[in-house]
Formats: C-alpha cells, structure tokens, sequence
C-alpha cells in the first residue's frame, strides 16, 4: 500500500532528526502520538503537535511515561497506528507497559532519543546505553524490532521502517536514536507519496464469530481487528490462549508465550537490514550503529591510509541480532572493533556469536560527546596486528579515560 | 562488626523461601522495608511486619513500585539498611530507580520473586523471565550484583550475603529468586548472632567540611554519610563530580559513570560464586540456577547412574557472570546443557563465554511442569552424541 | 544608574551560609522567580529557629528542581516526579529530619501527582513547596498540568484544551494540614508562610506562582519578569481561609492568595507509633 498524500509533506527539508522522525511518523499514517517532554526527545513531539492535527493525527500529553505508554497501547487497539517519544528515564518508566505490549502483540512504535546515563545522567547530550534494555528491559520473555538510524535522513526513513514492521509482526518497534542524531540537522527529501510504501493493519476479514484473537497466521502473527467493530473483544496481559481468555491456573503450561518469542526469531532474516562494506577480504570488521557508525567512518579510513584491510557492518536492525552474519565474519577476520558510547552492550553479543574465533575489541565512551576518531582508528590498528586470539571483549583504553584518570584532568576548581 | 541480636531469630524452623527471606532481612541488620502488593512476594511483608515491633523496624507500603523504590532509597541514606520485595511488573516499574540507587551509589536490596511473564503473565506461577532484565533494565551503563537463591535455606543466607555485598560495593543488589523457591517449605537453620557475617557501611570518618560525596577509595567504591549527621552533602542523578554537583561534559561522565561499572568488573573474582558438582570429569555440564538447579541435581544424578559422565553448574551470583569459570568448563566439556524456566536469557551469557570450545544446548524448563525432567535428561543424551561442536544455542525435540 | 560595583568578598550575605555558594550562578533565566521562592524559604529556615543539620531537601527534575542542588543542607536531586516518595523514605527511615520536597508543578502535580495525593492522605510530615510556573519551563514550554485553558505551550499550539489543577484544592482535599499560595511578589508573606509550615506538623504544602519569563510569558506574548510583577501586584487577591475549590486559575485572571487550610491530623508517624504499641507481637510472632 502506498502512503496517504495528505500524510506526506513532500519537498527538501533542512531539519533536526527528532522533527524529521516526527514527519515520518505522519507520512507511515501514524494517527496517535502520546507523548511526555523529556529532552532531548521533545522537538519530534512538537512537530507531530504542530501539523498533527493538519493531517488529522491526535496527540496527547500524559501526565507521565506510564500514561503515555499506555495510552498509545489504547490507541492501537482502538486501530490507529501510534507512536510515542521519549528518552531514557522515560523509557525505563515505560518498562512495564512495553511488556504489556508485547504480550497483546500490539503493533506500536516507540521512538528513543538516547541521552547520557544512568539515572538523570547528562539530558542534552548523546548516549547509547539504552540497547540492551530495549532488548531485556522488560520482565518476562519476549522478543521485538529495534532499528538505529544515524542521520536526519533515516530518522525519516526508518520511522517509516518501523510503523511497518510493527504492523507486520504486530510487536512494539523501538528506534534507538540518540541525542546527535536527534538534534542534528541535514537536509531530508521527503519523497511524493506514491513512492512510500506502508504496510497496512493486518485486519481480519473472517466471519465475526469465528475470529480467535490471538490465532496466529502461518507466519506465526495473528490477524487483528479493533475495537468497536463488534467482535466484543477480550484482552489481557495475564497470560491467555487463542480466544484471548487467560488461562485457567491448573491448565497453566509454560508454553503459552512462546509464539512472541518465536514470531520474531523464526522471521528473523525478513527483518534484519545491515549495511556492509569492503568485508570480503577484511582483517578487521567494524561493528557500529547509530552515530558512532557516522564517527567510525573517519576511523576506518585513517587506519585504511595505514594500509590495514577494514571493513564495515553497519547495524540498522540492532534486535534481533545478526547472529549468523557475525558468526560468518568471524570465521574469515582477525578481529571485530565495537566502537559505542557505553562501556559496553553490543560488543557483548559480537562476542557472543563470534565463538571465539575473532577477537572483539571495545571502544567505549561514556557518552555527553562521541568517539575520537583516532581511538577507533589505534584500535583497528591493535586488533589487526593482534596474533593472538583472546578470550573475551578487549576493552580499548581510550584518549579520555587516560586523560581523565591518568593526566590528572580537574574537572573542577 | 556488632549484630543487633533482636533480629536474629536463632533456631531450627520450618519457613517457606519468602519467611526466610525476611527472617534473612532481619538478621542482616534491615530495618526498612518498603513495598506494593503484588503476588507471589506478599509473604515477605507479611512475616517483616509481624516482626516489625520487636525488632524495632519500619515497613512502609507505598502507593506504587516506583515510589517503593524511591522510598528505600531514601531510606537508605538516613543510614538504615534497606530492602524492597517485588515480582516481575514492580520490578519493571522500578528500573528508572534501579538507575538512581546505582548513580547515587546507595546500597539497597531488591527481592525479585519471579513469575510467569511478560505483562502480568500469571501471578502464581514460576518464572524465570526477569534475569536479564536485571542487568540491562535501567537505561544507561552501570553493573550490578544480582544473586539466585534456590531453597528457603538459600533464602535466607543470600539475604545477608545481598546486604553484604551492597554495603561493601555501594550499588543495589537483586536477590533474584521465583515463585517455586519462594513458595517453598523447608527446613532453615538460622545460626546464633554471633555466627552471622555481617559488613558495616562504609562510613567516612574525616573533617566534617572535607566531604567529597563522591571521592572513590582505591577500590572505586565512595564512602556514606548519613543524612542528617551535619555534613550537608548533596547528590544528584545528574552526572556528577566528587562533590556530588552536576556537570555536563563528556570528561565527567567518563569520571562519573566507567567507576560504576569497574567497581564491579575489576573485583568479578571476589564477587562470583558458585557451586561445581562432579565437574572434573563431566563431559556435559548443566548449567541452572534458582529453582531449576533443584531439578539439574536430580537429572545430574539420574544421568550418573545410567553411565554419563555429567556434571553441574549452579549460579549463586547471576550477575556478574562467572565469565572465567564457564569459559575454562568449555575447554573440558563437550557440552552445556542450560535450564531455564524461560526462552532463552542466561543461555546466550553461556553461548559468549564458551568460544566455541562446546556445544551450548537450552532446555526451556517448565514446558511439561516445572518437576519434570525427561526433556533435560533427553537433551544430555542428544547432546553427548554431537561429534563437533555447532555454532548457536541447539534446542532439541524432545 | 551607577555602575555596579565589584562585590567585596569580606561582606558576607546573610543567605551565604544556607546557599551552596560554589555553585552560584544558578542556571535560572532572567526574570524567573524561582529565585526569590528560594530567597524567602531560606529568610525562612533562618527565621523557624530548627536545627539546619536535621533538614534534608529532595528535588526532582525541572527548572525548580535545581533547588536542592544550591541550598547548604543535605540535598537530593533526584528522578522526575520522585521526590515526595524519596522523601518519605527519608522521614521514615529517619523521623528526625524535617524534609522539605521543593520542586515544579509538572514534577510534583503531573508525573508525581499520586505521589503527591498519596503523601496527603497519609500526613506525611513532610513541607512541600512547589512553584507553579504554569509550564514545563526545563524541557523548553511544554504544556503543564497548571496551565490554564487557552494558554498557548509548544505542546499546544492551539491553545491548551485540558483545565488545569487547582493545586491548593487537590492538596486540601486529600488531607493536607497546612496548604497557602503566594507569589513572587508577596516575598515577605511567602516567607512567613513557609517558616510557618517549617514548624507545622504533617503535609503541608506551599504553592509559589512564579513567573517563567523564557517560555510561558514569551509564548503567551505577557511581557517580561517585570510585566509579570505587575500582573501579580493588580490581579493578586489576598484571601486567607478561602474555600480551595475557589481557587481555580485561568488565563491572565484574578490569582486568590493567602492561607487557606491550617488544620490538625494525627501524621503517619503517628498513627505508625500508635499502632505499634498496641499490637501484641508475641500473639503474632511464631505462628
């Protein structure tokens, strides 16, 4: 289905990832933000509520992260595609209802503008420490889509992306942005709608009273329908069967939830999108995402101006995670490089599927600022002239950390 | 360091998990609980409370988990020890706090009584779905200590040992344990006060105007003042310099946030145990923790008798990972057969630390009810016919 | 105008000792008032005769929760919308210290609004101040749970459609003991105010409008701090024991200001110590 042409402000924008994320929420025909202020997520709320109600989208302020939450859950049941924005803090309030969401395998976008943490942390500036709670944040198993864009661009794009895998697999949809992504700004060419594709709710079109709400297709998702349409709907988070009713304490088996974790791990070489470049004859492979894939460009090529063989694989789907394509780098390279700005998250899972075949080393960054490009750059240097295969994430002693423990930097007077 | 002999309650009793957790609580000093409702925890504040008066401690029920959370932590710098008890859905709605008790460094301990999952899943039964989720389940880097009790008697130890281990390292620590084990009745010795290892808060003692909130001994680890002592101390979620004040550059983060996560790392030897059964000459390992390593004993012994060679693993503390450990049991085994009442959680930390030196198997235990182990017992038998070892976690039919 | 002079740093100003002094600058704007909430609660601390080292201050998130991190007590800059539930931590956990929750209208009336309710009924013995600049002023003016009907936030650039709260009603009627409101202007009637409610015992809450010059009144086309004054000084009405459901605020309307409820309740410490000593624990232990 192509998009809605009142929904898409075609033309040349020059503006910030959050706003151009806000516009593709509204071009994928995404017809409910709820939304809290939190910086530095708050331009991509503004937009939607500056030409939202243009293009017939509602939005609300909740008095909270829950409440937001929950009421974009509210909304998709009641058949509109929605949308909620946040950043950190909110988005560890919101845990419980994300969990809620996926077990109502209720399709919604969640966009994260990843801020410096933990706790209140640093609000105006980037981080991507949220990656392994957008994977595990929530209680109990359950498995959903995370992309990262890594500019203004792709803020747009992959919001698009991202309504359609959430309508697809009817699961919540995370984009993992971060604050230099979110407030840089770019020029964005939003294409004529015709050109946009967007994947309609998966309706159910049986006779009323035969429909089961939560009887999978053979791809594992359940058709939906919404509220008020007659089908006197029962929905619970308690764990349920196919009508949706919960299950009874002694009929109880543990497998009852097993169909959202394996909707997902079964699609998963459907969902994943990666971006590679020169890792045919690579002894090195960079593995990045987000902004720090945009800082470990110049790192990867100082250490190609040295003569080293690096390639790139860029994550644009982070979860589920390129299990086999690591595990088949690995065979064929010295060494993984994780350039990301936490102490490390995603290097974890490289290490985990490179079964001890390629050595993964670790640029880390706090956050409130991004990599040096230099320290990607020595640590490409390290990996390829390693011979050794060592055991566990090498963990890369950067320019900061040398400067802040060991050069005796006042951080104060 | 001197008990407070009131909450010892010295003797052989028959209590269930959550008695003997808050019998453990009580001894360990704990004079502040704070919790919500919420199945299957409630007994936890039912035995506190009832002791409460004659142990001279307070329980607070809060209007929701996040203000349990923030209450305990508060609490916590009045400079009582401090706990709080939760299943699955309060434990997600205290992730935000989980993040402020690791960047204000305030010791607390938070009882996670898993049960079946997501959403509200069903509140009465075992799970074991929340075990990553208290690793990675706050937003931003930090690490934490996170322990599994797997019998009413573990119950009470590791409440000590959680307390312990908070007051030493200054971070919260999760006491991870499930419905099966909370529920359960057995026997709990609980030694005389003076038999009980109890570690004192880390109290500076200097020059009242010379307090740096935040200045870090050798060890990464600040030291406590309590509130209302005349320091007039300030602290902030913020990122934040020694003196506890906010600033905003990436050089204070780094000076801020990677001790959180070294205080940890750097001391994983002294922080991880765990209990080897016969591992010497296994050739498959089951790997559990919590309830199901109840269940991995019993199929490690079956398995014996019918002539395999296997061996067992069992976690006490889950996070930090015994990275080492596992990765040296790789090189020895042909395989580890991991039991989990989930889909798939501490499986993957084994997949990243065997190097593809073994075979990594999972079993979701609790398919066929949680004391059946004819599926672990078939996996160990597929397993040990594998001649290489495969890439990725191998599930079998069974 | 005489140029301003270079401050000798022998003079001591009499707020030095209650202020973290290292930190000033504050990061408050031009024309904003949570400056001067903050210079008539600490005239106030001096003024209420407590011990200073048995007051812990909890903020949270928001312009006005930067307050914690500039008064000299023991002070906690904590999570959005969190403080009154940290502090009720802190007053159980210790029963001595006079805890003060100051902090903004969304903070404590939209995110912590339950908390808010919740510690109210309970009578927490606790002193909340919370400045109501009709706006979430930090994150750059979005709409607030205090803005009046057809304000205009960047989350409403229509015109707010939701009616705000009455914050001295809600406080009222979940059981606050003690509830005012003032504004900047009334500086010395705020800070008798708040030296009252130091000594009160139980929930007391103190409502300070505030002008937020950057955001509300720049949206809103109201002028500068100063216009802000004046709006005050005209439209202020001192009403004290004014029933609360009268106190409603729309756009640019009269503002009621004064001492409404001042009551007794037995705190939750109280009835706690009340309780205890009426149980017989040797009944209940050991069953």
């Amino acid at each position: 289905m192509k998009a809605n042409p009142k929904d898409v402000n075609t033309g040349v924008y020059y503006i910030d990832g959050d706003v151009s994320s806000g516009y593709g929420a509204l071009a994928a025909g995404c017809k409910f933000v709820g939304g809290y202020p939190i910086t530095p997520s708050t331009e991509a709320f503004e937009a939607v509520c500056r030409r939202g109600p243009l293009v017939g989208a509602m939005f609300i302020q909740m008095e909270d992260e829950l409440g937001s939450i929950a009421s974009v859950v509210g909304a998709s049941w009641a058949g509109v595609k929605s949308m909620t924005i946040t950043s950190g803090p909110g988005f560890s309030l919101m845990m419980e209802t994300i969990g809620f969401g996926a077990m109502l395998e209720t399709p919604f976008v969640l966009l994260n503008i990843q801020r410096g943490g933990p706790s209140t942390g640093v609000p105006t500036k980037t981080g991507q420490a949220d990656m392994m709670q957008s994977r595990w944040g929530s209680h109990g198993d359950y498995e959903l889509i995370a992309i990262s864009p890594d500019s203004p661009q792709e803020m747009f794009d992959y919001t698009i992306k991202a309504f359609n895998l959430a309508e697809r697999y009817r699961c919540p949809v995370m984009i993992m942005s971060d604050e230099c992504v979110g407030h840089m700004t770019e020029k964005v060419v939003i294409p004529p709608a015709d050109e946009i594709e967007v994947e309609p709710r998966r309706f159910y079109d049986g006779p009323i009273n035969e429909y089961l709400p939560f009887k999978p297709d053979e791809d594992l998702v359940p058709p939906m329908v919404k509220a008020g349409d007659g089908y006197k709907l029962y929905i619970t988070g308690l764990i349920h069967d196919e009508r949706g009713y919960s299950i009874k304490n002694e009929e109880y088996k543990f497998i009852y939830t097993k169909r959202l974790v394996d909707k997902i791990r079964l699609n998963k070489d459907k969902i994943i999108e990666l971006k590679e470049e020169e890792t045919d004859d690579a002894e090195v492979v960079v593995v990045s995402y987000g902004i720090s894939s945009r800082v470990a460009v110049r790192g990867i090529e100082k250490a190609r101006e040295k003569g080293i063989k690096v390639g790139s694989l860029r994550l644009v789907t982070v979860w589920p995670f390129p299990d086999e394509k690591i595990a088949e780098l690995a065979k064929t390279i010295k060494a993984f490089v994780v350039p990301e700005i936490n102490y490390g998250q995603i290097a974890f899972e490289v290490e985990r599927c490179s079964h001890g075949e390629a050595n993964v080393i670790l640029v880390p960054h706090g956050g409130a600022g991004v990599h040096n490009p230099d320290d990607i750059c020595d640590a490409i240097e390290y990996a390829a002239k390693e011979k050794k295969r060592i055991e566990g994430v090498i963990e890369y002693k950067t320019k900061l950390e040398k400067l802040v423990f060991e050069e005796g930097y006042k951080l104060h007077e | 360091m001197r008990i407070d002999k009131r909450g010892v309650l010295t003797g052989t009793w028959n209590l269930s998990g959550n008695q003997a957790c808050a019998e453990g609580a009580l001894a360990a000093g704990c004079r502040f609980l704070s919790a919500y409702p919420i199945p299957p925890s409630i007994e936890v504040v039912e035995r506190f409370t009832q002791r409460a008066k004659e142990v001279g401690a307070v329980f607070v029920q809060m209007e929701d988990e996040i203000s349990v959370l923030a209450a305990v932590l508060g609490a916590s710098w009045t400079g009582k020890k401090s706990m709080t008890v939760t299943s699955g859905p309060g434990f997600s709605n205290m992730m935000e706090h989980l993040g402020l008790g690791v960047m204000l460094e305030t010791p607390c301990v938070i009882v996670d009584i898993q049960r079946a999952g997501p959403a509200i899943g069903i509140p009465t039964r075992v799970g074991q779905g929340d075990m990553m989720q208290a690793r990675w389940g706050s937003h931003g880097d930090y690490e934490i200590i996170a322990l599994s009790p797997s019998s009413p008697q573990e119950m009470f130890d590791f409440t000590i040992k959680a307390f312990n281990l908070s007051e030493r390292y200054r971070v919260p620590v999760a006491v991870m344990s499930d419905a099966y084990v909370a529920h359960l009745k057995e026997k709990v010795v609980i030694p005389p006060a003076g038999k009980i290892k109890i570690k004192p808060r880390r109290y500076y003692k200097g020059r009242k105007d010379k307090y740096l909130p935040f200045k870090r001994d050798k060890d990464f680890v600040p030291r406590m003042v309590d509130i209302g002592a005349g320091y007039r101390f300030h602290v902030t979620g913020l990122t934040h310099d020694e003196r506890g004040y906010p600033i905003m550059f990436e050089e204070c983060q780094e000076h801020n946030v990677h001790p959180l996560v070294k205080k940890i790392r750097h001391y994983v030897d002294k922080i991880v145990e765990f209990q080897e059964v016969e591992t010497d000459d296994a050739e498959v390992v089951i790997i559990s923790y919590g309830a199901t390593s109840r269940f991995a004993l019993k199929a490690m012994e079956q398995a014996r008798k019918s002539g395999m060679k296997v061996g067992s693993l069992k976690l006490i503390t889950v996070w930090p990972f015994p990275d080492k450990r596992v990765a040296e049991l790789a090189k020895k085994a042909k395989a580890f057969v991991v039991l989990e009442i989930n889909y798939g959680q501490i499986v993957f930390e084994v997949e990243r630390c065997s190097y593809g030196n073994a075979n990594v198997a999972f079993v979701s235990h609790g398919e066929k009810g949680i004391d059946n182990i004819e599926d672990l017992l078939s996996t160990i038998e597929q397993v040990m016919k594998e001649k290489k070892v495969r890439k990725g976690i191998i599930e079998y039919r069974t | 105008m005489s140029p301003l002079k270079t401050i000798d740093s022998k003079i001591v100003h009499p707020m030095d000792n209650l202020l973290r002094m290292e930190r000033i600058p504050h990061i408050w704007c031009p024309s904003c008032g949570i400056g001067l909430a903050v210079t008539a609660f600490t005239a106030a601390l001096e003024k209420a005769k407590i011990d200073l080292n048995k007051v812990a201050i909890v903020s949270g998130i928001g312009c006005t929760g930067r307050v914690a991190g500039y008064t000299k007590l023991d002070s906690f800059h904590t999570t959005h919308g969190r403080p009154i539930a940290f502090g009720t931590g802190i007053k159980i956990g210790n029963p001595e210290i006079k805890v003060v929750v100051f902090s903004g209208d969304g903070d404590l009336i939209a995110i912590g609004g339950n908390h808010f309710i919740h510690a109210a009924r309970r009578n927490i013995d606790m002193l909340v101040v919370c400045v109501n600049n009709f706006i979430y002023a930090m994150t750059g003016g979005q709409v607030a749970p205090t803005t009046p009907l057809a304000a205009y936030a960047t989350t409403s650039p229509y015109g707010c459609v939701e009616p705000p709260f009455n914050i001295p009603y809600l406080a009222d009627s979940s059981g606050a003991v003690y509830v005012a409101r003032w504004t900047t202007l009334h500086i010395r009637r705020l800070t008798n105010s708040i030296t009252e409610a130091l000594n009160k015992r139980g929930f007391s809450v103190v409502e300070v409008i505030s002008p937020c010059g950057m955001y509300y009144s720049r949206i809103n086309k109201l002028g500068d701090g100063l216009d802000m004054m004046k709006f005050y000084h005209d439209n202020a009405e001192i009403r004290h024991g004014e029933d609360t459901k009268n106190l409603g605020i729309g756009f640019q309307t009269k503002i009621i200001v004064g001492k409404f409820v001042d009551r007794e309740r037995p705190t939750y410490m109280d009835s706690y110590n009340k309780w205890l000593s009426e149980i017989k624990t040797e009944e209940k232990l050991r069953k």
